[in-house]
């Protein structure tokens, strides 16, 4: 597995057969306090590639750095070639990488509907002066709505398509936000632990929809704290710890790696990295 | 920790120096200009009112009436309202005295300090001098600087007072209130009511009035905004029941104490040994006053258990709560001292400016501009953004007119925002 | 006390201009408020902009009315762009500390007499303001020259045609919100009052969004403050205060702030108890029954309680009076 994705033997910062995104220097201090140093970070195109690390270790921060929703204090990255470092949040999105948040941001006063349809591009009724002109827009709006329902029919959520979203639940929400930033139809999804909050009976589903989006073409990279998700569905895993990449691999080689059983559970090196909990349910 | 611990000494410092100095000085009273009210009798009037920037009363100004064989003089009273009489009609000049004009104060234009009126074509002639701040001519530019810079310390020190408070409450519960500054009007029209219309020695009308004031706050917190919190009503709709509760609060001090400009009854005689600075000997134990109460804040804040404590829930109220202090508590002791200070502001405002029922939320504006440039939340920054504050307002005054100097802080928040929006001493995730 | 009189004097009231003149600025601050989430505390001095605008036009460069009425919503224009560009990337209370701080500043502007056109005059009239600006919209007057019976007022027919004027306007302006917020448009502004993270994540240009929307609402602050200037034939600057903004929040938010009716809704409710309330105090001071309590006291009576009723509205029912409870604006 190492050598379809790799260059080289499984280490931090190796180089990739055919990355998509490449990260150099990428560093972020919070008031002297170290959040992100990554020296060299490349993800793989068209694989799903977990983040994993400890509470604090700066995945979320490396997120918002890399979407531009935050400023490193030094770094370059590039996605497909193309220098990201700089661009504002909503073009990083616009070029096809996509992502989600930890605490879920659904829309609560639109409909969900009308969440699915705000993740759509190219609607020229976006813009004031053509939204007063219908006809500029009437088609592509109903272009829109089918991609829309189909997507929430894919994740079982047509029948609620006409409520507001503050009725969904919590797990509901996930969803609706991954199949939301899924309406652009991205190059690069970045999921934000998708598992949290939602209940065993929706994580089977959520799996499904992931692995789906990789046999789709679409590139996934996601931070999750559930380590039976990520051995089960994740072709490459990259650990972080204090803000740095300790440690990077296919899934079973990395859960093996001394170097994370340190990071991520300090003390507690008799708990159980990779128990196959989720297999046995499904089963 | 370290910084503000030595603002606090470098106050403690400026605080007994200020005593020190004023310690010599008397404050000698203003002197009487033998000038002898009007014949009502008479029937040709030129009357007129003296209004410092059009708003404030200026009270014992010299008005000189010569021509036609006639030299009278009349001193305006407490109105501003000043009134001449002569027995024939014929044309006459009225002039200011500009040397009774209190320091800073002038005509602006110079040359209507001097007007012609006609009385022969009327029996009764308003004149109208225009009064404002103006910079004096004959005086060096340094000499106006250092006024300035002085005069704008002296604002800034004010400021700080008043603009902790919002700090203080914004950084515990993430809340800007936009009735802050009528608690400085409350101080003022307080002190105001007590010591001219009670005859109480100002002291004692100064600490009730900032006791009052901070009872205010304690009562706001407890009736408005502890059972807010506990609805968790968002923190938007927060800001728009505070203004709705200041829009209340200011007409209610209307209400009670009236819309007249109010002197508080501080001697304008300037202290003689500070010249070219002009300043009186109100505002120098003032400026002590303010000295001492800031350098006592910020030892509150680094040394009591309390004073940590509110650092804590200021930094992260969450985990605060987990390690056991109790946050509402701790917000409480805040709107108190919130309220004490922003009391002292009120006393010492309305003694240095004159005051009336609108000035706290009039310098709401300056109050902002502070916290926002020394970083919301942050109580150190608070006080370096106010002093600056202060002082670009005073020395503005030798660009721009007078009556636009406030433009500049809004000129200054707008530069911070550009800048630096987390402002001077603020953490950048507070912008979040 | 005869309470009928009141109460159609007070209907009299609704139909005028004025009312007209705060609809529009409260519609304004529903595209603003209502559907982006931007706290403008600064509405008065948008409408003070777009009137000294108006007025300076016609005075100073004796423009006709639609290139004085374009001058006008050109200063509102400029005067949002200045206030959104440093406010607009940063957490909602800036933008509230700004708009606020730069009604003030405004206020002293206009009041100031530093400001003076080549030939020595004050541009803004300074205190006293300026009048006599409404000669090109007057003669533009269709209606016959009369007196007319409205609802027991009697009114000229220059009235009657700044009112006809003020609520086409308003309807105009209703109009094009009903359209534009159902739109692609609003429905990217609705999501930015929700999240504005989200929407940025769905590759939308939020700031671009916020400024638009502070514009538009603008230009109809603009517009009221034109109207209502023509209607009172001065523009002074002690009008544009806080209480001119916060009568606009009232209004709205008695209405809704989330329904395009419900600036109208809010205007008439606020505007008929406004009026009575104003006269049943009145006959009460008459009659004794409020203490030693004067007549202009009476209006100070009243401006506290439209602070209550936007602090009861923003605590009990944010929805407004006719809105539905699950569309409530604010909930966390």
């Amino acid at each position: 597995m190492a050598n379809e994705i790799a260059k080289g033997p499984a280490a931090p910062g190796v180089a990739k057969v055919d990355p998509i995104l490449v990260a150099d220097g990428v560093r972020r201090e919070f008031g002297g306090l170290v959040a992100v140093d990554v020296e060299h970070l490349e993800i793989p195109r068209g694989k799903i590639t977990a983040l994993i690390g400890p509470n604090g270790a700066g995945k979320t921060t490396l997120f918002n750095l890399l979407t531009g929703f935050d400023k490193p204090n030094t770094g370059k990255w590039t996605f497909q070639g193309r220098d990201l470092a700089g661009v504002p949040a909503f073009k990083v999105a616009r070029i096809g990488m996509v992502r989600t948040f930890q605490l879920t941001k659904a829309l609560s006063l639109l409909t969900v509907l009308d969440n699915m349809r705000l993740g759509a591009k190219h609607q020229p009724g976006e813009s004031l002066l053509r939204a007063l002109v219908r006809p500029l827009w009437r088609k592509r709006e109903a272009e829109i709505t089918v991609a829309a329902e189909e997507l929430l029919k894919r994740f079982k959520l047509d029948a609620k398509s006409d409520d507001f979203a503050a009725s969904l639940s919590g797990g509901q929400r996930k969803l609706l936000e991954m199949a939301r930033a899924l309406m652009s139809k991205p190059v690069l999804v970045m999921l934000d632990e998708p598992m949290a909050g939602v209940n065993p009976a929706l994580t089977q589903s959520l799996l499904e929809h992931i692995k789906g989006l990789k046999d789709d073409g679409t590139t996934v990279l996601f931070v999750e704290h559930d380590m039976h998700m990520v051995r089960h569905i994740s072709d490459w895993v990259i650990v972080m710890a204090e803000g740095r990449i300790v440690a990077e691999g296919p899934p079973n080689e990395v859960m093996k790696n001394p170097a994370v059983i340190d990071a991520y559970l300090g003390a507690h090196h008799d708990s159980d990295l990779g128990a196959d909990k989720i297999a046995k349910e499904a089963n | 920790m370290t910084r503000l611990r030595s603002l606090a000494g470098l106050l403690l410092l400026l605080g007994t120096v200020f005593a020190t100095l004023l310690g010599g000085t008397a404050a000698s009273p203003a002197q009487a200009a033998t000038c002898a009210a009007a014949d009502p009798t008479l029937p040709y009037i030129v009357e007129g009112t003296l209004l410092n920037n059009g708003e404030t009363p200026l009270k014992g100004v010299q008005v000189n009436l010569t021509g036609n064989g006639v030299d009278a003089c009349v001193l305006s009273d407490e109105n501003g309202y000043f009134m001449l009489t002569v027995a024939k009609p014929a044309k006459y000049t009225v002039s200011i005295e500009t040397s009774t004009l209190p320091a800073g104060v002038g005509v602006d234009p110079a040359d209507q300090a001097s007007q012609a009126v006609d009385l022969t074509v009327t029996s009764d002639q308003g004149v109208i001098f225009p009064l404002g701040k103006v910079a004096d001519t004959s005086v060096s530019i340094w000499a106006q600087l250092a006024d300035r810079l002085f005069n704008g310390l002296n604002m800034g020190l004010l400021l700080a007072l008043a603009s902790i408070g919002i700090s203080l409450i914004f950084g515990t519960t993430g809340f800007s209130n936009f009735a802050h500054g009528d608690m400085v009007s409350l101080g003022a029209m307080l002190t105001w009511f007590m010591t001219q219309i009670l005859g109480w020695p100002i002291l004692a009308a100064g600490a009730v009035a900032i006791v009052a004031v901070g009872a205010s706050a304690y009562l706001q917190d407890a009736a408005i905004w502890r059972p807010l919190r506990r609805r968790r009503l968002g923190l938007n709709q927060m800001m728009i029941v505070s203004i709705g509760f200041s829009i209340v609060f200011r007409y209610l001090i209307l209400i009670f104490f009236g819309g007249e400009t109010k002197d508080l009854g501080s001697s304008t005689e300037p202290v003689a040994w500070m010249a070219p600075i002009t300043t009186t000997s109100t505002s120098l134990i003032g400026m002590g006053i303010s000295a001492v109460a800031l350098a006592g804040v910020a030892l509150f804040l680094t040394k009591t258990r309390i004073g940590k404590a509110t650092r804590a829930v200021s930094d992260n109220s969450s985990l605060a709560a987990s390690t056991g202090i109790d946050v509402e508590r701790i917000i409480r002791i805040v709107w108190i001292l919130a309220g004490l200070l922003t009391g002292i502001a009120g006393v010492l405002w309305g003694l240095r400016y004159q005051a009336n029922w609108s000035t706290g939320f009039d310098i709401l504006l300056l109050l902002f501009a502070a916290t926002t440039l020394g970083g919301l939340g942050t109580s150190l920054g608070t006080a370096v953004g106010a002093i600056i504050i202060g002082l670009v307002v005073e020395t503005s005054a030798l660009v721009i007119p007078t009556d636009l100097t406030y433009a500049s802080a809004l000129f200054i928040l707008i530069l911070v925002l550009l800048v630096r929006p987390q402002g001077i001493l603020g953490k950048k995730q507070r912008l979040g | 006390m005869d309470l009928i009189v009141a109460l159609q004097s007070s209907f009299g009231e609704l139909i005028t201009a004025g009312t007209a003149a705060f609809v529009l600025c409260a519609i304004g601050l529903a595209i603003h408020f209502g559907f982006t989430g931007l706290l403008n505390f600064g509405q008065a001095a948008f409408a003070a902009v777009g009137a000294y605008g108006y007025a300076i036009a016609a005075l100073d460069f004796k423009a006709p009315l639609v290139l004085s009425v374009l001058f006008g919503l050109l200063c509102a224009v400029i005067f949002a762009v200045l206030l959104g560009i440093p406010t607009l990337r940063l957490r909602a209370d800036y933008l509230a500390i700004v708009t606020i701080a730069a009604a003030q500043v405004f206020k002293f502007v206009a009041t100031s007499s530093a400001i003076t056109d080549p030939s020595g005059n004050v541009i803004t009239g300074g205190a006293e303001g300026l009048s006599e600006f409404g000669g090109t919209f007057y003669s533009l007057n269709p209606v016959p020259a009369g007196e007319y019976q409205v609802f027991g007022n009697s009114l000229t027919q220059d009235q009657i045609w700044v009112d006809i004027v003020g609520w086409l306007l308003v309807v105009v302006c209703a109009l094009l919100t009903y359209f534009l917020t159902r739109s692609p448009w609003g429905r990217a502004l609705k999501g930015i009052r929700e999240d504005e993270d989200a929407v940025r994540s769905l590759g939308k240009n939020v700031y671009l969004y916020k400024m638009q929307a502070l514009i538009l609402g603008g230009c109809m602050a603009a517009l009221g403050g034109m109207v209502f200037v023509i209607n009172s034939q001065t523009v002074q600057p002690t009008v544009w205060g806080t209480n001119f903004t916060f009568t606009i929040w009232t209004v709205l938010l008695l209405g809704g702030a989330t329904t395009v009716l419900g600036p109208i809704a809010g205007g008439v409710v606020f505007f008929t108890l406004f009026a009575f309330i104003q006269k049943v105090l009145e006959g009460l001071v008459a009659i004794h029954w409020m203490g030693s309590l004067t007549i202009p006291q009476v209006g100070q009576i009243r401006l506290i309680l439209v602070g209550l009723a936007l602090m009861l509205l923003v605590i009990f029912r944010p929805q407004g009076l006719f809105g539905n409870k699950k569309e409530t604006l604010f909930n966390g």
